[in-house]
């Protein structure tokens, strides 16, 4: 008997709830630890993020419509999933360079952080509204509400830990998103789609692209039809600039937050959450 | 017992009673009329110039330039302000950050809270005068400076005044510390109102401020300056810089100013936005609007064109969170139009002093001749228009009241903020049709709601896209309440507890 020969994973997007490949045709090669070549990943392209950005602008009213209850019950789901497939992530890991154990903490850390938010998910809105004491006779209250569409850079050295960290505060609050996946990562970020997949996520709340970030910087952050970008890795000021340039044309909210420990407690906080939340404040006469 | 009834019955009815007109048209005409009541200026002072407000004393421009204020009602030369250079938004950045250095971020919570306390009844005491001269810089009504703006600057700083040495009750599991200087620029439309969203929370939370305030509207300011000596606040933790958008360009521009303030245009807000690019100065904007003021079929309809009236035509409809587009259900369209302009037809449009006044002058002749274009414009776009037949002042800066009718979506008029008394009327079948053209435009700042039906409400406002929701009521202001827009109409609030994150870095 020959030995069995090893079915490859062809590693595709996931826009809208689907995993096309790239519009544009192209890859670029990902390599193991070794510096071996390991798969091929989509070089996404314009296109791309337009039409996951119609996916995730598609996808926000019923997401944002849904109570948070329900949406704190798919986050927990999502843990769910993750845990059963926590194998498959640390050998992934493992082939990019991770130790065993370093490997098991980040999926076990990316499990716990996905349980942290799905807890926030009917709390925040508590903690972060308010009910205003007027002077007139009206009665008023102020909430948070969901933004729209977010575009994500997901940090570049965390592949699972990192991506979860950035997504779970933006779609908890009610935003759909479009990620870019680690450059030199983007394996898990993959995998972790069919994780979303298969747990009650509706298509399009979170997309998944990958390729390359200087290539993809100015559609993801000129695009008119989202209402904010966020990243977390520290980079070079003039890029910065033009982030925050390009985030002029229709006022996106451009949050960047440098985090250094993404084990640690600063990498979570209901902070995130408020940071992609408008406040809404209703008012209403009071009387007869 | 009936004997005593009927006889007040028929007195009653020997009185004449007067019915009202046949077709139930507000009959002002035939019943009252209306006397002048001017209000007296006795009590004001306006000197010939004022100077800039910096480190504590009232300082001389360097170039020594000034410009000229004019009051839109009479078009005559109020008084003139000092034109601040680059130099003096340096010197008042320098006062301000050895302020915050010094004394400011020394005394206590507590204290820093009573010093605010005392401005809040500093301006309640010499209300009247604020009042008269906000309306004679600006144009306003006097019964809105009188009742709205300066009892609302005055509750601003009681409320923030108290927040003071509470901030660790504010922020969740944070502790909050002040930026440091704060760079405030205001708009014309609410001189001194402004002036106290921005001052009442940077102060409360520690940080000291350089403000301009309008070119056009700086009077009130300067006095507000007078009341930071009365007050006894130390040098420097207030400095009021007077200039047109050169002058707010340095303040925005100045390396050492930690955050910016804004309240004004979205284009203007943009160009804030993109100056501070890449650099660590935190920024809040309260931008443009083209609120949507919706009208259910069951909603209380006397009542809301009481509302549709102040929505767009208080303080001459300059006013960013008015609401500019009405949607009207289709079904009781001809009768809101109708009961409109009957209302219409009763708004005095005049002298901003007179107590009866209900529309002022327009703030400038810059901004009159940006309405007149647009009137031109929904004329040329094939839009209807109606204006109430008042006789206006032969001098000053007046407008009409006005409504367009048979607009479509796509018009100048619906998409662009007018920033006076001129309002859209458009209809609307279903709920999800409402909601649909409400939100459709690049801004979000406030809209209302008309309906008997509670769960309408919540559904409509939830669902509209907009900083702030007036359900059954319009134009509501409080120091207590959030207030700012989504999409492009700013960033951040003002008001509220919600209105210290701004001037806050939490730890």
């Amino acid at each position: 008997m020959s030995d069995r020969v090893e079915v490859l994973k062809t590693y595709k997007t996931y826009i809208g709830g689907n995993f096309p490949r790239t519009e544009s045709g192209r890859h670029y090669e990902v390599y193991d630890g070794d510096g071996e070549i390991l798969a091929n990943a989509c070089q996404c392209s314009r296109k791309d993020v337009r039409d996951a950005v119609v996916e995730a602008r598609n996808a926000f009213e019923d997401w944002n419509g849904r109570s948070a209850y329900n949406r704190g019950q798919i986050l927990y789901r999502i843990a769910e999933m993750l845990e059963m497939r926590k194998a498959q992530f640390v050998d992934e890991l493992e082939t990019v360079g991770y130790k065993t154990k370093k490997a098991e903490a980040e999926v076990n850390a990316s499990i716990d952080r996905l349980i942290y938010y799905a807890g926030w998910s009917d709390k925040y809105q508590q903690v972060f509204g308010s009910i205003n004491p007027v002077a007139s006779n009206h009665f008023n209250f102020s909430m948070p509400e969901p933004m729209g569409v977010v575009n994500i850079w997901a940090p570049e050295e965390r592949p699972l830990l990192g991506l979860i960290s950035v997504m779970a505060p933006v779609i908890v609050g009610g935003n759909t998103c479009v990620i870019l996946a680690s450059e030199k990562y983007p394996l898990s970020a993959v995998s972790f789609a069919e994780v979303l997949h298969s747990s009650d996520v509706p298509g399009g709340v979170v997309n998944i692209l990958t390729g390359y970030r200087d290539e993809l910087l100015e559609h993801m952050t000129t695009h008119m039809d989202v209402n904010a970008f966020f990243y977390t890795d520290e980079i070079e000021q003039e890029k910065r600039k033009q982030i925050d340039e390009h985030g002029t044309l229709n006022l996106k909210r451009i949050r960047y937050t440098p985090i250094t420990d993404w084990q640690s407690e600063e990498a979570e906080s209901p902070y995130f959450i408020t940071d992609f939340q408008e406040t809404k404040t209703t008012w209403h006469p009071v009387g007869l | 017992m009936d004997d005593e009834k009927q006889t007040a019955d028929a007195e009653t009815v020997e009185k004449g009673f007067k019915p009202s007109s046949p077709n139930s048209k507000l009959d002002f005409n035939g019943f009252w009329e209306y006397d002048d009541a001017p209000q007296s200026t006795d009590s004001v002072d306006i000197e010939e110039q004022y100077n800039l407000f910096i480190d504590g004393e009232f300082v001389s421009p360097t170039k020594g330039r000034y410009f000229e204020s004019i009051n839109p009602a009479t078009e005559q030369s109020l008084t003139s302000f000092a034109e601040a250079t680059k130099q003096d938004v340096d010197n008042a950045v320098e006062a301000a950050r050895k302020a915050f250095e010094g004394s400011w971020s020394t005394i206590s919570a507590k204290e820093r809270g009573k010093y605010i306390f005392r401005l809040a009844r500093l301006i309640k005491e010499r209300a009247r005068e604020f009042a008269i001269l906000e309306s004679m810089d600006g144009g306003k009504p006097i019964r809105e400076s009188r009742d709205v703006d300066v009892p609302l600057a005055a509750a601003h700083f009681f409320y923030y005044a108290g927040w003071a040495d509470k901030l660790e009750y504010a922020f969740p599991a944070r502790k909050a510390e002040p930026l440091g200087v704060a760079g405030q620029i205001i708009p014309w439309n609410f001189p001194l109102l402004m002036l106290a969203w921005k001052i009442a929370p940077a102060l409360a939370t520690g940080n000291t401020v350089v403000l301009k305030p309008a070119e056009s509207t700086s009077l009130t300011a300067l006095k507000f300056a007078e009341l930071c000596r009365d007050a006894g606040l130390p040098d420097g933790v207030v400095n009021i810089v007077t200039g047109a958008g050169q002058t707010g360009s340095q303040i925005v521009n100045h390396d050492d100013i930690d955050k910016i303030a804004f309240t004004g245009s979205t284009k203007v807000g943009k160009i804030i936005k993109k100056s501070l690019a890449g650099t660590d100065t935190k920024y809040t904007l309260e931008l443009g609007g083209k609120g949507p003021n919706i009208i259910f079929e069951d909603a209380p309809i006397d009542q809301a064109v009481e509302g549709i009236i102040n929505a767009i035509f208080f303080n001459q409809g300059h006013v960013c969170c008015a609401g500019s587009r009405l949607f009207v259900q289709e079904g009781i369209a001809d009768e809101v139009i109708q009961k409109l302009r009957d209302r219409m037809e009763t708004l005095i449009v005049g002298d901003p002093l007179d107590k009866n006044t209900d529309i002022g002058a327009i703030n400038s002749e810059q901004q009159y001749n940006k309405i007149n274009e647009y009137l031109e414009v929904g004329v040329n776009e094939g839009a209807d228009m109606y204006q109430n037949s008042c006789e206006l002042p032969e001098k000053g800066y007046y407008c009409r009241p006005t409504l367009f009718t048979n607009v479509s979506q796509s018009n100048k008029i619906v998409q662009e903020e007018i920033f006076g008394p001129v309002l859209t009327i458009q209809t609307f079948r279903t709920v999800e049709e409402g909601i649909e053209k409400a939100n459709n435009t690049p801004y979000g700042l406030a809209g209302g709601v008309w309906t008997d039906k509670g769960s309408k409400i919540f559904n409509v406002s939830s669902n509209i896209r907009n900083g702030i929701v007036w359900a059954n009521t319009y134009n509501k202001f409080d120091p207590t309440s959030p207030f700012g827009g989504y999409k492009e109409s700013g960033e951040g609030r003002e008001g509220g507890l919600h209105g210290l994150y701004p001037y806050v870095k939490l730890k």
